[in-house]
């Protein structure tokens, strides 16, 4: 995945140079690279419109770092005036240093509450921070159970098992998804994550709305269920779930690939058990509703969809900014940054990382309010 | 420390402290000045910590709707805030416990090795080694213990729970061994090389005159480490034990990667669950927003109060001892 990870960049870097440096319009040529170009994709080179000049900061969410370093390294490539520095330093952390006016933009697991809209127009004169949804990705379910490949759950199930109400694996409840699974007489170890995160808060957003009557807690970013086990970040319950055996629990698809660990499909009610995959969250999206007013894309995740493969557990991180206000010194660099990883091409370029494009309707929406940044 | 130092010029038989004249001199001042100053500034920078972490935790615990010594809960994304510091207070303490009861014996033992029975040849590469033990970062120890220690434990574990099961605390219901106990035996290992240290330089410095005459009344080896040896580091080993107990009861990153965090009070030690102060914070921080910090920062404030009174307890107790011990000689 790295080895590909590098060569597709390489060829966007390597287009992306040779076409800037043939465009004298755009602002970024750098035509001293152009040996190194040829074979590229002139897409995207043609999406990344070079504008502004010098740093630009930006920090929050971590869960779409993967994300960002791709995006960076590619535009960093083509426009070599704009030194991008995102810093996962986490959503809460981000929008903090964004309403102090430390950071450009700043990345969230979550939509601005309304306290925090009302605080930014300090930082935006004349306007107010806005939602532009733009990273989003499957949160898979894997388990680890010996003798089992392939396991099918519901949102009732699976609300049942992270709050302890199922306790082993050949439960009546599980056995009645899965006829065929040859499920042992093993405890079920559920770990969640110890440390508060925006995929705890989706997890649990998408439990509650699925199965209200299994998971009687609040979703939040810590996790509020019964029991279970815990682990520090993404990559620590992954590796417990790799380690221990009878284990389950949650993560970006991005760490079940890198672990090989095997994922749940859920029974949404659909006519088929859908699949944990960026294809069938990029459909789930699809079926969200914009709650924002005006140029603010906050959305409302339709947890509990019944569509054809569409994989309702997902995560979407929003950049956030001003609608108007933004500071003149980065303005330019901001739009034409965020610009480019709203297009097709900057999207698209997320599946091998394991994140979801948007879907066309809402991408279209966020490039929309992109432009009318100012 | 400083009552490590005391023995020695006494036990030396120098004489009492004069204070000489030359306090008139220009370096003599220039020195005053300075080591006032360093004292006065350590006493301003902990007083601004103090205050600094009385305010914000004050603010926090204001908007606290539940009890915030007694609730099992850290709630601060919601509002109103609901947060407690029950759990952390236990699992900081049970933790550090049990790393103090299995490290304090172990180091005493290899640093009277080191000093007293080992061979030159042999002593100078073991007492590097465990001076290395303290160079390796606590996020190695981590990573090593979720990824080595902890699925190792299970045999050990299961062990436990046949033999000792029924007194509750040992016993254990299977699963990942991510427990306060797996933490006690984490940090044991990591405070060991501080408290060995410690020790062993405080075995070097008893007497020669204390052991020669401890021989000469036919004492056995062991006698003589009995009666000369551990009288006279008593104190020694004590506040090499507290310099452990500071680390112990402040790991974080360590306790972190290893432990499986909850907000119970769960009777068996081997079962995961619970918490400590500094674990907490480091899970807690990244994604706290202005309230969820000042909480994790009235957290904090009580393991200030609970390093104090322990650091004050043990010097209670080196005080206390002292004329029993060979220290007030």
């Amino acid at each position: 995945m790295k080895l590909q990870r590098k060569n597709r960049l390489r060829a966007i870097a390597a287009g992306a140079l040779a076409v800037s440096g043939a465009l004298v319009l755009t602002a970024c040529g750098s035509d001293d690279n152009s040996s190194s170009g040829g074979g590229g994709d002139s897409k995207a080179a043609a999406t990344i419109k070079c504008d502004g000049k010098g740093q630009l900061l930006a920090s929050g969410s971590s869960a779409q770092k993967n994300a960002m370093d791709l995006w960076i390294k590619n535009y960093g490539g083509a426009c070599k005036d704009t030194k991008l520095n995102y810093k996962a330093t986490g959503s809460g952390a981000g929008i903090q240093e964004f309403l102090q006016g430390k950071t450009a933009f700043a990345g969230s697991d979550s939509a601005l509450k309304p306290e925090e809209v009302t605080a930014s127009e300090k930082v935006c004169k004349g306007g107010k921070a806005i939602d532009l949804p733009m990273v989003g990705g499957p949160i898979a379910v894997g388990f680890n159970v010996p003798g089992v490949d392939k396991l099918t759950l519901d949102a009732d199930t699976l609300a049942k098992i992270f709050n302890s109400d199922i306790k082993e694996w050949n439960d009546p409840a599980i056995k009645k998804l899965n006829p065929d699974a040859k499920l042992p007489s093993l405890k079920i170890q559920a770990f969640h994550r110890s440390d508060e995160s925006g995929t705890t808060d989706n997890f649990t957003k998408y439990l509650k709305a699925a199965a209200p009557k299994s998971w009687p807690h609040e979703p939040g970013k810590a996790w509020e269920g019964r029991g279970g086990q815990s682990a520090d970040g993404s990559s620590g319950v992954s590796s417990q779930v790799k380690q221990v055996s009878g284990a389950i629990s949650y993560f970006e698809l991005s760490y079940a690939t890198a672990n090989s660990i095997k994922t749940v499909d859920l029974d949404t009610g659909a006519s088929a058990p859908v699949q944990a995959t960026v294809d069938n969250a990029s459909k789930a999206i699809s079926e969200a509703k914009i709650k924002g007013t005006g140029s603010d894309l906050a959305l409302d995740l339709a947890y509990d969809t019944k569509a054809a493969n569409a994989y309702p557990i997902t995560l979407v991180t929003y950049e956030i900014a001003c609608d108007k206000g933004n500071k003149a010194g980065t303005l330019a660099a901001t739009k034409s940054f965020l610009t480019y990883i709203a297009s097709e091409d900057g999207q698209t370029s997320l599946k091998e990382l394991g994140y979801a494009p948007l879907p066309t309707e809402i991408a279209t929406k966020v490039r929309e309010s992109v432009k009318n940044l100012s | 420390m400083k009552t490590d130092i005391e023995p020695i010029s006494s036990a030396a038989g120098s004489p009492p402290q004069v204070r000489t004249r030359s306090i008139g001199r220009a370096g003599d001042k220039i020195f005053l000045g300075l080591s006032r100053g360093s004292g006065i500034a350590l006493l301003v920078i902990m007083a601004a910590i103090a205050a600094f972490l009385t305010y914000r935790a004050a603010v926090a615990i204001s908007k606290d709707e539940a009890n915030f010594l007694t609730t099992f809960e850290w709630n601060t994304g919601s509002s109103p805030m609901r947060f407690g510091i029950a759990v952390l207070a236990y699992g900081t303490v049970v933790s550090s416990v049990i790393a103090m009861v299995i490290a304090v014996p172990i180091a005493v033992g290899i640093a009277l090795f080191i000093s007293h029975y080992a061979p030159r040849r042999l002593a100078a590469p073991v007492a590097y080694v465990i001076d290395l033990l303290a160079a390796v970062p606590s996020i190695v120890y981590g990573l090593w213990g979720a990824l080595f220690l902890v699925p190792h434990l299970t045999g050990l574990y299961t062990w436990f729970d046949d033999y000792l099961g029924w007194t509750g605390i040992l016993s254990y219901q299977g699963g990942a061994a991510r427990s306060l106990f797996t933490v006690g035996i984490l940090l044991a290992i990591m405070i060991l090389p501080i408290v060995t240290s410690v020790s062993r330089e405080v075995f070097r410095q008893v007497p020669k005159m204390h052991e020669e005459a401890a021989l000469a009344l036919g004492a056995t080896r062991w006698e003589v480490i009995r009666m000369a040896v551990l009288p006279f580091g008593r104190s020694g080993i004590i506040s090499a034990s507290m310099l452990g107990l500071g680390r112990a009861l402040g790991e974080t990153m360590a306790v972190a990667t290893v432990l499986s965090p909850n907000f119970l009070i769960e009777t068996s030690l081997l079962d995961p669950g619970g918490g400590t102060f500094a674990q907490n914070i480091a899970s807690h921080f990244k994604e706290a927003g202005d309230g969820g910090r000042d909480a994790l920062i009235a957290s904090g404030l009580v393991l200030f109060v609970i390093t104090l009174l322990v650091n004050g307890a043990a010097r209670m107790i080196i005080a206390r001892r002292k004329e029993y011990s060979g220290t007030a000689a």
